[in-house]
């Protein structure tokens, strides 16, 4: 008896969550089929590619020959999100510290103004930019657009690395201090490995920004020598006349996209910190 | 080992200059006050730094370029105000830009916080699979928007792309689909675009503020044999309130600077119908030449944003109270 009514419910629950799964499920086919399908289009044949019939890797040297070479734009992409990603941790460390742990004239004012940066549209900053840089030499530079991303990501960074600070105990930090630290000693050794959850958060939301941006650099880099990734792939698109070569496409949106999955695959955690902190809210 | 432990019990020999000559007490205390000021100011002065050049700076010029003739090629040629604002609102794209970009703002919202909030509901409860569903949900995120644009370009060929001959086979339609062809076509096409990339970003700030409400008052209501409907009704929404709010303050700031998508999959096309207004300031400035009108154009977005943020911002704070 007792086993035949476990059997039923477990039966009617199961039946009670098939249209859980049904709608689920469905809804899962519909966000991953996108993703798969390019991964397969980059390596199937299509007419007007490099990969003619069959399946192979046709498209992707296409990629590695076009303009400057898929190497270039490679490089040209780690370089920015490197140095995006050094200056955001770098300011945003030292910032946060300061926002955290003392007390300066206008602290309460840089604070403000560096929330400010997101109620600021990005375009027209873009725009003002442009003119700034090429007043500084800056202009058509990686290091310049660096800058820019890195300064597009300080509310963000500069609001986490603050709370990530204020929820270290003050202890911690006096004790170091008392042992003859001063506070540049106390916050390499003590502070640092303490608050860095929060510098991982910081430098992946850095990371992702600056990897897939588009629109910085297109107005801010005029040299197709120097252009990302994304830029590249979108420029390899249109400059193709008439005959549109889409495997090429494909197969740049499966080197941008790759990086993005595996790292958020990984960072997932401290990703999802970053939701969790009330930083967004800004 | 043993020096150093010697030297550790024995005071420092760089001790701070207070604990060497041991002044009067308030002198050093002030000292030490003055220096903690000292090394605040430095550990910001980098932020402050980078605030100044590269956010007060710009907003300052925007503001000069905007009353200034300023071409992209000569530079500033002196104030021209108002002419630069006049200029832009007499374009003949301006007023469709604008419409435009409002219409596909409010579809936008409407659709992805509704799916964003289905999908945060279907994924709250731990269940078997439900951890995978949320990464499969979220993995769009974690794309660029030029990316996902570009993948979605592919997508919709009329060449290369499935969707048509899945929807032939399917039997829903009889000739090929032309997703970019028309005007509305294109619209409805970019919004899907869209609510594919960010419906799990959107997703993830509601589950976050579903976790927030306590289990209890959950299962309070079902012990007072609420149904779901009405548990959903006046409580979920109601104490999610807050982070709807956020998801709607992100969602319409993002989609009135809608770019990279429109620029990537339809270039504004067919017929400039899906020019926005962040499309406008780029066209002017980098096709047209005229950074002054361009400049004019920004502020005038920032005018438009500012203001939308202040009510939405007003809106949140009443949300946190209640």
């Amino acid at each position: 008896m007792s086993l035949m009514r476990g059997g039923t419910t477990v039966l009617s629950r199961a039946l009670g969550r098939t249209p859980y799964y049904v709608v689920a499920g469905g809804l899962a086919v519909i966000f991953l089929f996108p993703l798969v399908w390019n991964a397969w289009a980059s390596v199937s044949g299509q007419p007007g590619t490099a990969q003619e019939s069959g399946h192979g890797l046709g498209n992707y040297r296409t990629l590695l020959d076009y303009d400057a070479g898929l190497w270039r734009y490679l490089l040209n992409s780690t370089v920015v999100s490197a140095l995006t990603v050094a200056l955001t941790l770098g300011v945003s460390l030292l910032g946060g510290y300061a926002f955290a742990r003392f007390d300066f004239p206008g602290k309460n004012l840089l604070f403000l103004l560096t929330l400010a940066i997101l109620m600021v549209p990005y375009a027209t900053l873009l725009i003002p930019l442009y003119v700034l840089l090429g007043r500084l030499h800056l202009q058509n530079s990686l290091v310049g657009l660096s800058l820019v991303l890195a300064m597009f990501q300080l509310p963000f960074a500069t609001f986490m690395m603050r709370i990530s600070f204020e929820a270290v105990p003050r202890e911690l930090e006096e004790s170091a201090l008392v042992d003859g630290c001063g506070t540049a000693g106390a916050l390499r050794r003590v502070l640092l490995p303490a608050v860095r959850p929060g510098l991982i958060t910081v430098g992946l939301f850095a990371f992702l920004a600056a990897w897939n941006d588009f629109i910085a650099p297109l107005i801010l880099i005029s040299d197709s020598e120097k252009a990302p990734l994304p830029l590249a792939v979108a420029n390899l698109r249109q400059q193709s006349m008439g005959a549109v070569d889409y495997g090429a496409t494909e197969a740049g949106v499966v080197v941008l996209a790759v990086p993005c999955l595996l790292l958020f695959l990984l960072l997932q955690r401290h990703y999802i910190r970053g939701f969790m902190s009330g930083a967004l809210k800004g | 080992m043993q020096v150093k432990a010697a030297a550790r019990t024995v005071p420092p020999h760089r001790s701070p200059p207070e604990r060497r000559t041991r002044p009067r007490r308030t002198p050093a205390r002030a000292r030490r006050w003055t220096s903690r000021k000292a090394q605040g100011l430095a550990y910001a002065a980098p932020t402050a730094v980078f605030v100044t050049v590269f956010f007060v700076l710009p907003l300052l010029l925007v503001g000069q370029m905007s009353l200034s003739d300023w071409p992209l090629l000569t530079g500033d040629r002196g104030v021209n105000a108002p002419e630069n604002y006049t200029d832009a609102a007499d374009s003949t794209l301006f007023w469709p830009a604008v419409r435009f970009t409002l219409l596909y703002t409010v579809i936008v919202t409407v659709v992805l916080l509704a799916l964003a909030l289905l999908l945060a509901l279907l994924v709250q409860e731990f269940r078997p699979g439900s951890g995978f569903f949320r990464t499969v949900y979220f993995l769009p995120s974690a794309l660029g928007l030029a990316s996902a644009s570009l993948l979605f370009w592919g997508l919709y060929s009329p060449t290369t792309g499935p969707l048509s001959s899945i929807l032939e086979s399917l039997g829903l339609v009889d000739d090929p689909v032309s997703f970019l062809g028309t005007s509305t076509s294109a619209l409805l096409s970019t919004v899907f675009l869209i609510v594919w990339k960010f419906a799990g970003f959107y997703m993830l700030i509601l589950l976050v503020g579903l976790q927030r409400i306590p289990h209890e008052v959950f299962e309070a209501a079902r012990m007072d044999g609420a149904s779901r409907g009405q548990i959903f009704r006046s409580i979920t929404l109601p104490l999610l309130r807050p982070s709807l709010a956020l998801c709607l303050l992100l969602c319409v700031t993002g989609s009135l600077l809608a770019f990279d998508q429109f620029f990537i999959l339809t270039k504004g096309g067919p017929d400039n119908s899906t020019v926005t207004v962040v499309q406008l300031i780029y066209r002017e400035a980098f096709q047209r030449l005229n950074l002054g009108t361009a400049a004019a154009l920004s502020i005038i977005v920032l005018a438009v944003l500012l203001l939308l943020n202040v009510l939405q911002f007003r809106g949140l704070r009443r949300a946190d109270e209640s």
